[in-house]
């Protein structure tokens, strides 16, 4: 009965999202304040109905009703409860739950933050997203019911893949979706400008904190599937160019680029038909995304072809969101290009733009990659495969740039600035990377070109970044108190310098683990040792240990450094009951220079086992790099001056650029 | 000194056994090192998105053994590889073969580069020109005071 109680809690959110999808647009379009009112209470209707869905789906998962399909293929009376929660959305049907849960989470923050928004607009932006949420609303009614019944039921679930078995990945999926679906808030509001003919300043300053969060939702999205990775699949790899990840990537790389061109757009009014562009396709790659994980054509186009129904809906959804919203771009564009400032060739602007340029190539080549072997399959011209060594040479010369570049924009003026002007601001800083980047790796022993290339640019990353915070206290009001000065510089300023400073902390990490890790695959018995960068492990031999739904080997590795103690790692093998092939659980030990890293292989005989051993320096500073990046998300969108009204909105148009965030404005 | 010392502790802390060096699970590191570099470069047939060199699969250490015995009669890693490829086609190679159905794959990044650059250049000029016409309208009536046949021709 309940399960059925689900659906229809579904059926009723499709209903108040269709609603919300037409009254309040036609609403705003004819100025009818009553039918725009609508908007808002569809919003809180739709959280309210899809809560009731999610929670009776996850009651399902915790009582074990294996009578809805749904429960029996993602879950096991085995399965500890942690996990029988997360199998909510460990699948296909769960996890378009839990996008459009999201979904609704998103339009009350819209309802709750955005009182002071004009009624029109925040009509149009609650009412495209309701038209967003129906379409997902009647995939997941229509082709992808997670409370379909299955009679008989079996008498026990299938479990769910013991991959997912993780408080990584029990995290992973809405973080993503949290900042997935938090672009469409952006999306709405570019749609909603069009639809208006009315894009400034204020509007973007309305967008900027909804695309920041957005965005550190997906930065920690990505990171955490990335850590993920490395520490569950059990080989220390993290970053494997698979289309999964590409399809997260993506959307970030994009989201970047709009965040900074929402800056540009809110401080100088320039970049108004590119930022909308961005929007638009930042969330239609947060689509494409969805799609290419959720139709199957990833793991095979034939498959994808065999069983159509969720793909061909999704592409079609996709081709209306996207190919509608460009069609109106097309149609309003050339309203909105009006009244920019103009700014030199060489400029805050003009970096700022080529950055973006640069970030939007580079998206196009994961694109390209990702999607190449699946067109060519599709179209016959035979099956190749796109990895890692194709990624490596062709998405790290179109990012180089960038990285270099954001040394230089944050210090670079707004309309004009002089190359020679520029160099001599610049110039201790190149002069620091240079030095640290030829001297760092002679004293690890090892000059490699990529090392040096990468350290340069990390390094160079940071020293500029010390400079704009040294130039903005110099700038900001000179009569006071220097600490006085730093305090009142914006908090936008800070998040700024400190994602940048996250970004130097993971190109650092990605390098020196790139440059120097180690590794050494040996036979153990009980007592031998083996060594990797220094450390020493000493094996102790392998005890049976049971787990709530499999049986584990244990091995324990004494870690000693210099004769000192400095772990005990317990790598394990497990076999779950409902899997054949064993499981390998690697053993981590953490730290800020490296980690540790040991994997447990095969049992050759009674007494000696396979072992994996692996030195990584540096690699946490490439999560570490993402968490500051996020911080320094969080603390960009918190800036108090968001929150402010802007003054004269309501008047024709925002006259020239609002009041700069940022202190060299 | 320090050696006996390093000895003396590590012994304390094994206790009783007695501590040996791990024999490597190649017989021959240098060899190994050699195989993994070419298994990276392939792919695991039967897993999804693995290389060979990452995947536990059976198919993956046969694919090892394979590449072993060749390296050690004395093949080179690219007789290696022509020899997969000849086998199980381009699916193999993580990194794709340069020739005519790959052709958009491999300048494809270029040509989006150039394309990006280009278009940031023209915009950049673009907009450098329309400030000139907006400088040379707003001298424009002091022009035309002091011209006046060429502000009629305006």
């Amino acid at each position: 009965m309940l399960p059925e109680l689900g659906q229809f809690a579904l059926a009723l959110a499709l209903v108040l999202a269709a609603l919300q999808g037409s009254l309040p647009l036609a609403g705003a379009a004819r100025g009818n304040s009553a039918w725009m009112s609508v908007a808002r209470t569809t919003a809180h209707g739709q959280l309210a109905f899809l809560g009731i869905a999610f929670g009776l789906l996850a009651y399902s998962f915790v009582v074990n009703d294996f009578t809805v399909a749904y429960v029996a293929n993602h879950s096991n009376s085995r399965l500890p409860l942690a996990y029988r929660i997360a199998g909510v959305w460990g699948g296909h049907e769960g996890s378009l739950l839990l996008w459009v849960l999201i979904l609704a989470l998103w339009m009350t923050a819209v309802t709750v933050f955005s009182r002071r928004l004009p009624q029109e607009m925040l009509a149009r932006v609650l009412g495209v997203m309701g038209l967003v949420s129906a379409g997902f609303l009647a995939f997941l009614l229509f082709t992808s019911n997670p409370f379909g019944r299955a009679f008989p039921a079996p008498p026990d679930g299938r479990d769910l893949n013991p991959l997912l078995q993780d408080p990584g990945m029990v995290l992973h999926p809405p973080m993503l979706y949290m900042g997935y679906v938090g672009f469409s808030v952006v999306f709405a509001f570019a749609i909603a400008a069009l639809l208006s003919g009315r894009l400034d300043a204020a509007w973007a300053r309305w967008s900027r904190p909804w695309t920041t969060v957005a965005w550190v939702f997906l930065t920690l999205g990505n990171a955490l599937g990335s850590w993920w990775a490395y520490y569950e699949l059990g080989w220390g790899g993290w970053w494997f160019w698979d289309p999964v990840e590409n399809s997260s990537f993506m959307p970030w790389l994009l989201g970047t680029a709009l965040i900074h061109s929402l800056a540009v757009t809110e401080k100088r009014g320039s970049f108004r038909s590119w930022t909308v562009l961005l929007a638009i396709f930042t969330f239609a790659f947060s689509l494409i995304g969805t799609f290419l994980v959720r139709s199957g054509v990833l793991t095979s186009v034939h498959a994808f072809a065999s069983d159509p129904a969720r793909g061909v809906f999704i592409l079609a959804f996709l081709m209306a969101v996207i190919g509608g919203s460009l069609a109106l771009f097309a149609w309003r564009a050339s309203r909105i290009r009006t009244g920019a400032d103009r700014f030199g060739l060489l400029s805050r602007e003009s970096l700022l733009l080529t950055n973006n340029v640069l970030l939007a190539a580079a998206t196009g080549t994961v694109l390209l990659g990702t999607l190449y072997p699946l067109a060519l399959d599709a179209l016959g011209l035979g099956k190749v495969s796109v990895g890692a060594p194709y990624f490596d040479a062709v998405f790290v010369p179109t990012v180089a740039p960038v990285l270099f570049l954001i040394g230089v924009g944050p210090l670079a003026r707004w309309r004009k600035v002089s190359l020679p002007e520029l160099a001599v601001r610049l110039r201790w800083a190149f002069a620091v990377s240079l030095a640290s980047a030829l001297a760092v790796p002679l004293a690890l022993g090892g000059w490699k070109p990529f090392v040096t290339f990468g350290l340069m640019l990390a390094t160079w990353i940071a020293a500029t970044s010390a400079l704009s915070v040294w130039d903005a206290v110099k700038r900001a009001s000179p009569a006071a108190h220097p600490w006085r000065r730093l305090a009142e510089t914006p908090a936008a300023f800070y998040g700024m310098v400190l994602a940048h400073v996250g970004v130097a902390a993971l190109v650092l990490g990605v390098t020196m683990v790139k440059g120097y890790e180690t590794q050494k695959d040996v036979r153990m018995e009980a007592g031998d040792t083996v060594e990797v960068g220094g450390y020493v492990f000493r094996f102790d031999g392998v005890a049976k240990v049971p787990g709530p739904n499999y049986v584990a080997d244990r091995a324990t590795l004494h870690v000693t450094n210099r004769g000192e103690h400095v772990a005990t790692l317990h790598p394990s093998r497990r076999s779950y009951f409902s899997q054949d092939k064993p499981m390998t659980e690697a053993a981590i030990d953490a730290g800020v220079g490296r980690d540790l890293y040991a994997t447990l292989g095969d049992e050759l005989n009674a007494t000696t086992w396979l072992v994996r051993v692996q030195h990584k320096p540096f690699i946490d500073w490439i999560w570490g790099g993402a968490l500051l990046m996020a911080l320094g998300g969080l603390l960009a969108a918190s800036d108090r001056r968001y929150r402010l009204t802007v003054p004269g909105w309501r008047g024709e148009r925002a006259v020239g650029p609002a009041p700069s965030l940022l202190p060299h404005g | 000194m320090a050696r006996a010392l390093l000895l003396a502790v590590l012994l304390l802390a094994a206790g009783t056994a007695w501590t040996k060096e791990a024999s490597p699970a190649a017989d021959d590191p240098q060899l190994e090192r050699r195989v993994l570099a070419v298994a990276a470069e392939l792919r695991c047939l039967v897993c999804q998105n693995q290389t060979i060199a990452d995947s536990d699969a059976d198919l993956a250490k046969d694919f090892r053994a394979q590449i072993r015995e060749k390296l050690r009669k004395g093949e080179s890693e690219q007789d290696i590889v022509r020899y997969m490829t000849a086998r199980y086609g381009d699916f193999v190679l993580w990194r794709p073969p340069f020739k005519g159905s790959t052709l958009l794959l491999w300048i494809g990044p270029l040509l989006l580069v150039a394309a990006a650059l280009l278009w940031l250049f023209r915009r950049l000029v673009a907009q450098r020109e329309e400030r000139d016409v907006a400088l040379s309208e707003a001298e424009h009536a002091r022009a035309a005071r002091l011209l006046e046949p060429e502000g009629e021709k305006r």
